[in-house]
């Protein structure tokens, strides 16, 4: 701060925790929802403090029957199936980003730049505006309802290779040079040199990337038709749409807490990652 | 672009990028090529043979005022979510950035929405504003406001683009913090010497300096507006009342997986894709060299 001025100061704090209360509030409100019993939660108005029901809630939601009079897998399995599908999106995205980056940097072979830029045209497709063909793609390989299905069309993104591109370029080139005299062939100079030098942008992009996986919500939907396939982002749909003849409040809102607790978990435990994984894949 | 030292040709860069170059072939350029040709084509009312029409189902989308108003609503839509969190996510950075210690801690506390999928964003939001429960509604009763976004089309899309605004706010506090805190400190504390306060200084000197930031947010939030839109609007409104919340992005899916109008569906998917193609272009070319310093 410049100068030392006692009533912007307390402004800026007022400004600063208004501004944190209309953030939090939807999530506290969710909080607040999943810890009351089903009848507190059918009664305006609704609680603004915590009740005690958190662990019977919780116990239900998990290992219960879930909502009465829908057809859904239990939460447990969704948050399986959840986090398999956000694991295999962010751990294949790195890896094969990780070696196309490394082919494209360091070798010289004929249609480089054509594989440069067909990659580069993934950047600019999301998957919303192709799903149609997609979809027929993947019925016809026999993916539906497969953990293969839900990642492997998610995996091709251009983001994280452009990234591990702008990793390797900064990396000096005296590093290969003395590799080479000392013997190195491209791939032990790949895994004991260029690995463990982009150790924290690997670590970075994973948190992007785990709650870009995490977060899918439409091709889940489209893909997959056994309820024993679902994830627990898309599963708050049905209930929603449940909650129209039944309101049991209280288990949907455990049921979104235990949505957003992994994603959110990430970003706070590793937030300095986080915020340089963000900046340096967007820009 | 490539490395002045470099390994020799072989067969191993193939190899290298073969996974990421299927992967992309498959589903990526396959797919966008066949919607690019279906969107040539129409089928027939049973599904059996389609027929090759040229640019017959762009006409009829030319033509369509459902289309049309989509297409505004789209706009309209887009442009007051990137508005409100942006303007929101300034104000917060801005105040945050006068913080000296304690701006990691409120950072801490206004990152948490970026985590939360669009889809779960928007129950919260559509539980806050339950006609019979919600909390929100319930104080808007008392100021008089019935609140029912299940009937009242005005509502319903006030409601998808505070719940889309809110999620996208974390996203572009972050980034205007962190072009905020790169601004030399000599910079604020000449304007300060010569009597700048802190209004002035913010509009002055921080707020031109960080403009390539909001070029870059304003692209970026229009895209996520457009696209990511779809998982608020499906689980929360499913496009209605009426068709007040259909934006093109849920229009493509409905036309086309609800509705079975293939061609037509893919049409609107080949003007999506060159709208974000423009996007892309324009945050490329455009805002990198002509921002004002």
């Amino acid at each position: 701060m410049v100068e030392n001025r006692p009533l912007a100061n307390f402004i800026t704090h007022l400004v600063l925790v208004l501004g944190v209360i209309a953030i939090a509030l939807p999530i506290w409100i969710t909080f607040v929802a999943a810890t009351h019993d089903e009848i507190r939660m059918a009664q305006a108005p609704l609680p603004l403090w915590p009740g005690n029901q958190l662990w019977i809630n919780l116990k239900q939601t998990l290992f219960g029957t879930g909502l009465s009079g829908t057809e859904t897998a239990p939460v447990w399995l969704m948050l399986f199936n959840s986090l398999s599908m956000a694991l295999m999106i962010s751990l294949g995205k790195i890896a094969i980003s990780l070696l196309s980056a490394f082919a494209i940097v360091y070798f010289k072979f004929p249609f480089r730049m054509t594989c440069f830029w067909m990659i580069f045209i993934t950047l600019m497709l999301p998957v919303e505006v192709r799903i149609l063909p997609t979809f027929e793609v993947v019925a016809n390989l026999g993916m539906l309802n497969s953990y293969w299905g839900l990642s492997i069309p998610l995996i091709a993104s251009a983001t994280a290779t452009f990234m591990f591109r702008q990793v390797f370029l900064t990396v000096p080139d005296e590093m290969l040079e003395s590799a080479r005299i000392d013997g190195a062939g491209p791939m032990r100079f790949f895994w004991d040199i260029l690995l463990p030098l982009s150790r924290t942008n690997i670590a970075a992009l994973f948190v992007i990337l785990f709650i870009f996986g995490w977060n899918q919500y439409l091709w889940p939907l489209l893909i997959t038709t056994d309820t024993s396939m679902t994830t627990i982002v898309m599963s708050i749909k049905q209930m929603l749409e449940a909650a129209e003849q039944s309101p049991q409040w209280n288990i949907i809102m455990t049921t979104a807490l235990l949505a957003m607790i992994p994603p959110i978990f990430v970003v706070i435990s590793m937030q300095k990652l986080f915020v340089q994984g963000l900046t340096e894949t967007d820009k | 672009m490539l490395k002045r030292v470099h390994f020799p040709s072989s067969p191993l860069p193939y190899l290298l990028v073969a996974p990421q170059l299927a992967i992309t072939l498959i589903f990526f350029i396959w797919p966008a090529s066949q919607a690019m040709y279906q969107s040539f084509l129409i089928e027939d009312a049973f599904g059996l043979g389609s027929e090759f029409v040229w640019f017959e189902n762009f006409q009829v989308l030319w033509e369509d005022s459902h289309y049309h108003a989509a297409f505004w609503r789209t706009a309209v839509f887009s442009v007051l979510v990137a508005a409100l969190s942006m303007g929101f996510a300034l104000i917060l950075a801005g105040f945050a950035q006068r913080v000296v210690r304690g701006a990691m801690f409120y950072r801490t506390l206004l990152i948490w929405p970026y985590a939360i999928a669009p889809v779960l964003a928007g129950a919260l939001w559509v539980f806050m504003f339950n006609p019979t429960l919600g909390i929100l509604t319930y104080f808007l009763k008392h100021l008089g406001i019935t609140w029912n976004h299940y009937l009242n089309g005005g509502q319903a899309m006030t409601l998808v683009i505070l719940a889309a605004a809110w999620k996208q706010v974390a996203y572009n506090f972050l980034f205007y913090l962190a072009a905020m805190q790169s601004i030399p400190n000599s910079v604020i504390e000449a304007a300060a010497i010569d009597g700048a306060g802190p209004g002035r200084r913010f509009w002055t000197i921080i707020f031109p300096l960080i403009s390539p930031t909001t070029f870059f947010l304003l692209v970026i939030n229009m895209v996520y507006a457009f696209f990511e839109t779809f998982g608020i609007i499906h689980a929360v409104t499913q496009g209605g009342p009426g068709s007040s919340t259909t934006i093109l992005v849920y229009k493509v899916f409905n036309d086309g997986f609800v509705g079975l109008d293939l061609g037509g569906s893919a049409a609107q998917s080949v003007i999506l894709m060159v709208l974000v193609i423009a996007m892309t272009v324009v945050q490329f070319r455009y805002v990198e060299r002509k921002v004002e310093y």
